[in-house]
């Protein structure tokens, strides 16, 4: 059924249940919000998107209010737009408005805000009280004296992640949002999957910048500086420097990385496909010999210290494998040191993640395959790597497309996907599936668990035997099956768990604005990156098969289990 | 009473958290719930730690601060304002030489404002714990003060 109203004395004809906010923007008028997003539920707390309804006597929030037949709506009378001021107005007075120190400095939605609505002075004196910053933790600053109190990070901890460490406390003007007992975001309770960070519309949480330690030893001549780029950066950092959602940029990523002066710039793609190696084997080693099942991937840092803080009953299951992050710092620390005859105290490893939990796994103390010295030294966002890269002034559209360096340059479209929910699935089936039937797939592309629905089932024939495997992505999801797991009710042999929605391409580190539209199109780019692929299958990655018959010996032999594997510690605290 | 038999009494359902946490705290000397406290009460509700912290910090009857064993609310709207509720508090800090919200050194005493109490007909008022006191005078006060002071020793 259609509605129809008028705004601003226009005619509007709408479906019914839309919002006066959606019909607006269908007639090319933006109303301002700010507590509004997308994908999360709709507070109507902030009241910046207030219009007036002709016979309402208050004005009314357009984000919520829904249209009905013959009402005369009114987006920008001087009542509303004095509204509209006077909040922003009153927000600023009790905010660190510093604004030009700020890593959100033009990205800012509050900053946009006061300049749509035309602020050139504030009407209320500064009333901020300064509380500290928090940045006890690898991943995440939170910066109290920025917060607008909108509570979308509350909402995506909350109802999205289903983790619901960030609740305000107190009430009215005293309002905080804050860790429970007032206490800093550590891995008490954090998982550190930094979706609080990706929708906090001003600065006050964020990543932890590490890009000044970054520059520094990019010009260490004593240091060898290489680098690694995850799967799903090829299709965002685009986006972070201006093209549209789901641009695949791998050649000129590569190019831009040798102008900031890295020495070899590496793909974590192979690290990936040595990820399906290793955990196809264990897979099917756990099913021949009666090991732990459902085994669960183990690729996703959110994922592990979820389950390691909230389901230590379940750790057995995950797979042993280290992440592709973890094994390629492991491996460039030996096999590169020992191939190119590096000290590997001097080598410096940068990954670029679209994840802040991949800084807290760097971090993490087994880490370490050589004495004293972390596999991978630095973690970088989407958003830090940005960043560098608008400091160096490099012009992106313009550089040349590059290869990535040997001998982690050479990968298959199996690792490719990686970056998406339903990736790693589907590269170890291609895998998995050959070495068991002995046979090759008819068909690469496992469509079952592929896109966006939150847990996605498939069966597979392995070696005549019909084995059901499972995809979950956000924590919220992976909480059911840790749930099924936990009361031995859980139908699979094998199960992908991605804690970000749509996967890595849509982790926490991601450009600003990242909604279920842009996941979808970086989503969509990384299939068509690996459907482009020359080699689809892990197993058949030349460089793979050489990297064992040269240095590894075998999957899950013991070379292998020392550098590529690792355990997981139950924090006691919520058993 | 335990916190274990104490929340028992209620279905582990989170719609009971908030009566839960009162009665509990009223029954406690203290008057506040620990953060051991809140772990447990969380695990029986079944909701996040998070979220107790976040309704215990939301009502002025809850704490995790530790208050002490009479808790006196002094109402601070217009009609106790007008019948001179100012001389009361005043009384109230002189004798107990505290502010609101604090306690007095032996643990006796928390001073706190409160709003409303439905006694505007018989004002100024105040509650200490779950008694309502009315028509006040600094005379008054000192005699109920001194009252609560014996009955402790």
């Amino acid at each position: 059924m259609m509605v129809n109203l008028k705004i601003n004395n226009i005619d509007v004809t709408v479906p019914e249940n839309t919002t006066i906010l959606d019909a607006a923007k269908a007639y090319n008028i933006s109303i301002p919000t700010l507590c509004y997003y997308p994908d999360l539920r709709i507070n109507s707390d902030c009241r910046i998107c207030s219009v007036e309804i002709v016979g309402k006597k208050g004005l009314s929030t357009s984000c919520s209010t829904i249209v009905q037949e013959g009402m005369q709506v009114k987006t920008h009378t001087p009542r509303v737009i004095n509204a509209r001021k006077t909040i922003t107005e009153l927000l600023l007075a009790n905010h660190d408005a510093d604004c030009t120190a700020c890593a959100k400095n033009m990205n800012c939605e509050l900053q946009k805000l006061a300049n749509v609505l035309g602020i050139d002075e504030n009407r209320f004196e500064r009333v901020l009280e300064v509380r500290p910053i928090d940045d006890h933790n690898p991943s995440l600053l939170r910066n109290p004296n920025r917060c607008i109190k909108c509570g979308r990070c509350i909402d995506v901890c909350r109802n999205i992640q289903g983790v619901n460490v960030l609740e305000p406390l107190n009430r009215g003007h005293e309002i905080i949002i804050s860790p429970p007992f007032g206490k800093y975001l550590t891995d008490e309770f954090c998982t550190f999957c930094g979706q609080c960070s990706s929708v906090c519309p001003v600065g006050a949480i964020i990543e932890k910048d590490e890009t000044a330690a970054v520059w520094n030893v990019l010009h260490d001549p004593q240091k060898h500086v290489i680098v690694q780029v995850a799967p799903a950066i090829r299709v965002s950092l685009g986006e972070e420097l201006g093209q549209k959602a789901g641009t695949i940029v791998t050649g000129k990523l590569v190019s831009a990385l040798k102008l900031l002066g890295f020495t070899k710039v590496f793909d974590t793609d192979f690290t990936a496909d040595l990820t399906i190696i290793e955990e196809g084997n264990e897979l099917i080693k756990r099913i021949t010999t009666g090991g732990v099942l459902p085994m669960i991937t183990s690729c996703c840092p959110g994922w592990i210290n979820f389950a390691e803080t909230y389901y230590p009953e379940i750790l057995d299951h995950l797979s042993s494998c280290k992440s592709p992050q973890q094994m390629f710092g492991a491996l460039a620390k030996t096999y590169y040191a020992q191939k190119e005859n590096i000290d590997p105290a001097t080598i410096f490893v940068v990954s670029i993640m679209p994840c802040t939990a991949k800084k807290y796994e760097a971090k993490r103390p087994e880490m370490g395959s050589t004495e004293n010295n972390l596999d991978v030294d630095v973690v970088l966002t989407t958003r830090e790597i940005g960043k560098m890269l608008r400091q160096m002034g490099v012009e992106f559209e313009n550089l040349p497309e590059t290869e990535f360096d040997e001998p982690f340059g050479k990968t298959t479209g199996a690792a490719a996907i990686f970056g998406t929910t339903g990736g790693v699935m589907e590269a170890a089936l291609r895998t998995v599936y050959e070495i068991v039937n002995k046979k090759p797939l008819e068909s690469l592309d496992f469509m079952e668990v592929r896109g966006m629905e939150g847990i996605k089932e498939a069966s597979v024939n392995l070696g005549g035997k019909i084995v059901k495997v499972a995809v979950a992505h956000t924590l919220a999801n992976a909480k059911k099956i840790a749930e099924q797991i936990k009361n031995n009710e859980s139908p699979y042999a094998f199960i992908e768990v991605m804690c970000c929605p749509g996967g890595c391409i849509g982790g926490g580190g991601q450009s600003y604005g990242t909604t279920s539209k842009t996941r979808k199109d970086r989503l969509a780019s990384l299939y068509t990156v690996d459907a482009a692929m020359p080699l689809r299958k892990s197993h058949e990655n030349p460089d793979i098969n050489k990297l064992y018959a040269d240095f590894l010996g075998s999957p899950l032999a013991k070379l292998s289990h020392e550098l590529l594997h690792t355990k997981y510690k139950a924090k006691h605290r919520h058993q | 009473m335990t916190l274990e038999s104490m929340i028992q009494k209620y279905p582990a359902s989170p719609e009971y958290l908030v009566e839960a946490l009162r009665d509990y705290q009223m029954a406690k000397n203290d008057h506040s719930v620990t953060e051991s406290e809140i772990v447990k009460i969380a695990k029986y509700f079944n909701v996040t730690e998070s979220k107790v912290c976040s309704v215990v910090s939301f009502y002025s009857f809850l704490s995790e601060k530790p208050k002490g064993r009479y808790v006196i609310r002094i109402c601070r709207d217009v009609p106790c304002f007008v019948n001179k509720s100012e001389s009361i508090l005043k009384t109230l800090e002189t004798r107990l030489g505290i502010k609101p919200g604090e306690t007095t050194p032996d643990g006796l005493f928390t001073l706190e404002y409160t709003g409303c109490l439905g006694q505007c007909d018989h004002a100024p008022a105040f509650r200490i714990n779950d008694m309502t006191y009315v028509d006040l005078t600094p005379d008054k006060v000192k005699a109920i003060l001194s009252e609560y002071r014996e009955e402790k020793s």
